[in-house]
């Protein structure tokens, strides 16, 4: 399979008043086009800021790094020109913000913000750039939508938002999709129907999708490849089947029995004691180190290496260093 | 086991309560809602945004006047309750609020907020003792005691939610209702407020109104589960029950939504699609409310409310089909 995009060594840092924060150190992955993958971690762990750093929306006080590189398409789009930025968002990558009402302008209709990202981008008549926002919205499964064009954020529900938010992604048709928490916010019954509509449109438009989020349970059944991140570095990255049957990581192992399950029973949860650390002077070692229950002597001084357990499958822990 | 009345701590019956919006218009965001808390156990709630649940839950701790029916605590009417009585009251039912960044004053030190509950029911003769017993309660929350003299802009989603159970348990409670006290925070942190909950049930003999939209937490904690829907009840039962033989169409498409991190289990998984969204309770529909997205819906459901009956032992459920499928 090809890849679509690859980061190298991204590093972002923001520089506040409480010093630097380095909300993203030093990371490298690639994206399979064509695949869903998933970027799975906890708030502060650098996953909004990958993908925005992925978009190009760092904004001061934030700064990428010098040798940072991510390669769209064969192409290093930190070395865009503003130009090239904005033919780039938008036909080649999109993405869905997390929070709909405030994404949304709440004084244009919904047409119009559909229709804005059609005529910036190519030249058609606003009749044509109508007719295609209708169709966006029949796309992500919006009722009357010829009616719905007209009426403002305010008179859509949370899920219908979303719904409109993933249809402004959509127009252009982009070769990369960034969805960032797209269902936090939503009931489980809704969380369930967009996450459908999500995987049918990937399927049958053969979309490249990166999906953050915070959820172990809606990445099972919807990426193929899975990024563990932890205080701005990822810590393991694998398959679907590496991470859910094999995790290697601590961290990994200790999230999948955090979290309640239906379909089984137990007598207590199992907890990640303490919580993450300060991002504005990180730990030398391992940053998880300090939450860890197998932490070695080693673990607090130097941060681990990457290490490949199977084919795809890579984590950095000093644990799969001894043994292997 | 105990008979009679005062084997429920908490017994709600015909409870109503309806919001005037605007011009003639009523919110009917509790309707008719009967059921009971025993004492020491743990009642979820649970439902889809505007359910009603957090009214719900309000009501019964007197926090919103009833528009009808009847809340009993230890037989008394909660919202008959005056004086020294209400007083007592306040103490003895807590509250726990969702949002724990807006619930907690920004511009007192936690040991003001903690003590608060303590002043205004003098638990403690002086001051030094005061000092003492917020300390032991930030210890009890797992918080150190002397985090009493920060504001609480200084601390993390979970601390935060930690200083608002120990505000909670600062007057010496019974029962705690708790407002969706986790859907704000990370996975991680999540387990260890919910251990921490059952921990402090245990050692303190408490009660717990669990209110929550996360299933798979609530299937955890609790005893028994309350499924709502547009302000009604729709299903209540043991936790066991709720999910292994589920009656309501409602809750088995409620299950099915929640997404299980097990990617074979997933993929096997069916689920039960409901038609569109939950309508606007301005309006809702006739007979069952749950009628028109309901995918098993028959002409009587269209005519007639359905009752909530029997089942079984502990098993009540709202359906004109129960037991069909």
């Amino acid at each position: 399979m090809d890849t679509i995009l690859k980061v190298e060594n991204l590093s972002v840092l923001f520089r506040t008043y409480a010093g630097e924060v380095q909300a993203v150190r030093n990371i490298s992955f690639e994206i399979e086009e064509g695949n869903v993958t998933a970027i799975v971690g906890e708030s502060g762990c650098g996953k909004s800021v990958t993908s925005k750093s992925i978009m190009g929306l760092i904004n001061k006080p934030g700064i990428v790094s010098k040798e940072s590189k991510i390669f769209f398409q064969d192409e290093n789009i930190l070395e865009y020109t503003e130009k090239q930025w904005e033919n780039y968002r938008g036909q080649g990558c999109s993405m869905v913000f997390q929070d709909a009402l405030t994404a949304l302008n709440p004084t244009m209709n919904i047409g119009k913000q559909i229709t804005e990202k059609i005529l910036v981008h190519k030249k058609v008549p606003k009749k044509e750039a109508w007719q295609e926002g209708i169709r966006m919205l029949e796309l992500v499964g919006i009722p009357n939508a010829a009616m719905r064009m007209k009426q403002y954020p305010h008179e859509f529900s949370g899920g219908m938002r979303q719904r409109v938010m993933i249809a402004i992604a959509l127009t252009l048709n982009p070769k990369l999709l960034i969805a960032d928490e797209p269902t936090t916010a939503l009931d489980v019954t809704i969380q369930a129907d967009i996450l459908e509509m999500m995987k049918d449109i990937q399927k049958t438009h053969g979309m490249t999708i990166i999906l953050i989020t915070h959820d172990l349970g809606i990445v099972a059944n919807f990426a193929q490849n899975i990024i563990v991140m932890y205080a701005g570095k990822v810590v393991e990255k694998g398959s679907s089947e590496d991470i859910f049957y094999r995790p290697a990581h601590p961290y990994t192992e200790a999230l999948l029995r955090a979290v309640p399950r239906l379909d089984v029973s137990e007598e207590t949860l199992e907890t990640i004691e303490g919580a993450p650390p300060n991002m504005a002077k990180p730990p030398i070692g391992c940053p998880f180190a300090a939450r860890c229950k197998k932490k070695l002597p080693v673990c607090e001084q130097k941060f681990p290496e990457k290490a490949e357990l199977t084919k795809g499958h890579e984590v950095c822990c000093w644990l799969q260093k001894g043994d292997r | 086991m105990m008979t009679g009345k005062d084997r429920y701590l908490l017994e709600v019956s015909g409870l109503k309560k309806y919001f005037e919006v605007g011009k003639k218009k009523t919110l009917k965001a509790v309707d008719e809602v009967s059921f009971y808390i025993r004492k020491g156990e743990t009642l979820g709630v649970v439902g889809e945004s505007g359910c009603g649940k957090t009214t719900c839950g309000r009501t019964c701790i007197g926090l919103y006047e009833k528009t009808d029916g009847q809340v009993l605590y230890r037989g008394e009417d909660v919202h008959q309750m005056k004086g020294e009585k209400r007083r007592q009251f306040t103490k003895q039912a807590q509250i726990i609020f969702q949002d724990p960044y807006a619930s907690l004053d920004p511009k007192m030190k936690v040991s003001e907020i903690i003590a608060e509950g303590i002043r205004a029911h003098e638990l403690a003769g002086s001051e030094a003792e005061i000092k003492k017993r917020v300390e032991e309660l930030l210890v009890t929350v797992g918080l150190d005691g002397s985090y009493g003299t920060r504001y609480v802009h200084e601390f993390s989603g979970g601390q935060r939610q930690r200083i608002g159970i120990a505000r909670a348990l600062a007057v010496e409670p019974e029962f705690i209702v708790c407002d969706e006290p986790i859907s704000a925070l990370d996975v991680s942190i999540q387990a260890q407020i919910v251990n921490l909950l059952e921990k402090l049930k245990k050692e303190k003999g408490l009660t717990y109104m669990f209110i929550a939209h996360d299933l798979s937490m609530v299937k955890h904690i609790s005893d028994r589960v309350m499924v709502m829907y547009l302000g009604k009840i729709m299903e209540i039962t043991t936790s066991e029950n709720l999910y292994n033989k589920p009656e309501h169409p409602y809750t088995k498409a409620l299950l099915s939504a929640i997404p299980i991190p097990d990617p074979h289990v997933e993929e096997k998984k069916v689920r039960i699609r409901m038609a569109g969204e939950i309508p606007s309770p301005f309006n809702p529909p006739s007979g069952c409310r749950f009628q028109n997205r309901c995918p098993y819906a028959v002409e009587k459901c269209r005519m007639e409310e359905p009752a909530l009956t029997q089942i079984e032992e502990e098993h009540f459920a709202a359906c004109h089909r129960c037991g069909e499928f």
